[in-house]
């Protein structure tokens, strides 16, 4: 698993990339009520917003952390939006992206480098 | 990360001690949750819910001329309220516009003891320094903290710090020593539930927030709850849903205007008040059930059936009790009616939203039964 600076998080499988928001990012957030994940077959490039995550305060922004095209949107979270809190590095999943260029992965952060990112911050 | 502009209240290391998220709001570091929004949300609801309020302004107006110069800005009848008892009303400039919302009461027999919003209460004091005559002195009570218990088993936990509290009907407020120090108290609030706020001296403030804190039936909420509370107690906040251009017939706040000021017509816009109310003001402040969708925010376009914009969104989100999204905005009164079907656009995207009546949840305020 990588993570971006804007606390997203990519797993790959083949050229299958499955993201999703860190559990930093969702403690952060707090109790999520709404999201909006893309519909498959939506191209993305890397840092575009392709999803909206909601608090009971406020909407943010989540940018693909690689280019591609969505082949599916997790729709389970329409109905239950706070598996984001519960599991936001496994069901909380958003998008899974079939990747254009797997060397983007190349320049994202380990889980190492994330946790120290974080330290930083 | 504490931005060194922001001014603090006398409880923010208790906040920071408590775990508290913090941000800026009305220039003061304030926790905006603890546990989390929704949890707090609900604890009110169900229990009794403590809040920090301390940021909003207090203040004292006496003198013989207090009232008649208050009464100059404001559209509420202060002449005949009744020792013991307060009333919301709105701060009116020259236009007619709501410069602010307040709640001002005869907790004494000493003039009018007023509380204002955090973000307004400097330009607030300000103008009524400037503008208050005769020996109508205004005193700032920069030296107290406010607190606010809120729920239904408020008067409980309340009842056993002082027995008489209980007997206390919506809206009346008194001065007296509670928790050992002099104290003004209402049974009033933000939130729609049954509850007080209590005006403490700011060096006592903690030990007060402590003691109440210590009845499991008390935890402490953050503004993340208060506003989603008050939300769906159908509440306006001021900065958002009205501000200076909005009206009284615009904010749909007419409540607040007494009969006797009308008839006098002698406050401040009373022209444009008095217009509106025999015209009917061109947009109205309305409730409504976002039905499909995303939350409808502050900002947010309001269109009609045909998707002409015809208003926005002033505040809104989702409602923990209801489970579904609810918000206020403005539109002309011809699609302000109860079941009028519209759209509410968010991020490009039109959903169905329809006009509903407010409160969104009905209110708890303790009515004394009648004599």
């Amino acid at each position: 698993m990588k993570f971006t600076k804007d606390h997203e998080w990519v797993s790959l499988d083949g050229d299958i990339a499955t993201v999703g928001i860190s559990k930093h990012a969702a403690d952060a957030l707090g109790d999520v009520v709404f999201v909006e994940t893309p519909d498959a077959g939506k191209t993305v490039a890397q840092g575009d917003s392709f999803a909206v995550v909601e608090s009971v305060k406020a909407a943010s922004d989540v940018y693909a952390p690689v280019s591609g095209e969505v082949v599916e949107g997790n729709a389970a979270l329409a109905s239950a939006p706070e598996t984001v809190n519960a599991d936001p590095e496994g069901e909380g999943w958003f998008a899974k992206i079939k990747i254009s260029d797997a060397s983007q992965l190349d320049a994202l952060m380990d889980r190492a480098a994330y946790d120290a990112f974080l330290a930083t911050l | 990360m504490t931005d060194e502009t922001l001014k603090t209240t006398p409880l923010n290391a208790a906040h920071r001690a408590a775990g508290a998220r913090m941000v800026g709001f009305g220039g003061y570091d304030m926790p905006v949750q603890y546990e989390g929004v929704l949890a707090e949300h609900r604890w009110t609801r169900e229990h009794a819910g403590l809040f920090d309020v301390s940021h909003m302004g207090q203040c004292k107006i006496t003198g013989d001329d207090a009232i008649a110069q208050f009464e100059r800005f404001v559209p509420g009848d202060y002449e005949i309220l009744k020792t013991g008892k307060q009333k919301y009303s709105l701060l009116l400039n020259a236009e007619g516009g709501i410069m602010d919302d307040l709640m001002a009461g005869k907790p004494d027999h000493d003039g009018l003891y007023v509380v204002v919003n955090a973000g307004n209460k400097d330009a607030d004091f300000a103008f009524l320094q400037a503008n208050l005559a005769g020996d109508a002195k205004l005193t700032i009570l920069a030296d107290r903290a406010l607190l606010a218990i809120q729920g239904p088993e408020a008067a409980e936990v309340m009842a056993q710090h002082e027995p008489l509290l209980a007997e206390m009907g919506f809206m009346e407020c008194a001065r007296l020593m509670l928790f050992g120090c002099d104290c003004f108290i209402s049974r009033s609030g933000y939130t729609g539930e049954d509850g007080y706020e209590i005006s403490v001296p700011a060096d006592q403030a903690e030990r007060v927030w402590n003691t109440l804190l210590q009845d499991a039936r008390v935890k402490p909420i953050g503004l993340g709850a208060r506003d989603s509370l008050r939300l769906e107690a159908g509440l306006p906040l001021h900065g958002h849903d009205i501000d200076a251009s909005t009206s009284p017939v615009e904010g749909a706040l007419t409540f607040a205007l007494s009969k006797s000021r009308k008839e006098r017509a002698d406050f401040n816009g009373a022209d444009r008040v008095l217009k509106e109310l025999a015209d009917g003001p061109s947009r109205i402040r309305v409730g409504l059930s976002v039905k499909e969708g995303a939350p409808a925010r502050e900002g947010a376009e309001i269109a009609d059936a045909d998707g002409n914009i015809i208003g926005n969104v002033t505040s809104g989100g989702p409602s923990p009790t209801l489970g579904r999204n609810i918000a206020m905005g403005y539109v002309p009164p011809a699609f302000a009616g109860l079941g009028t079907e519209l759209k509410v656009v968010v991020r490009g995207k039109p959903a169905a939203a329809e006009v509903i009546a407010t409160p969104f949840v009905a209110q708890r305020y303790y009515r004394k039964p009648k004599a």
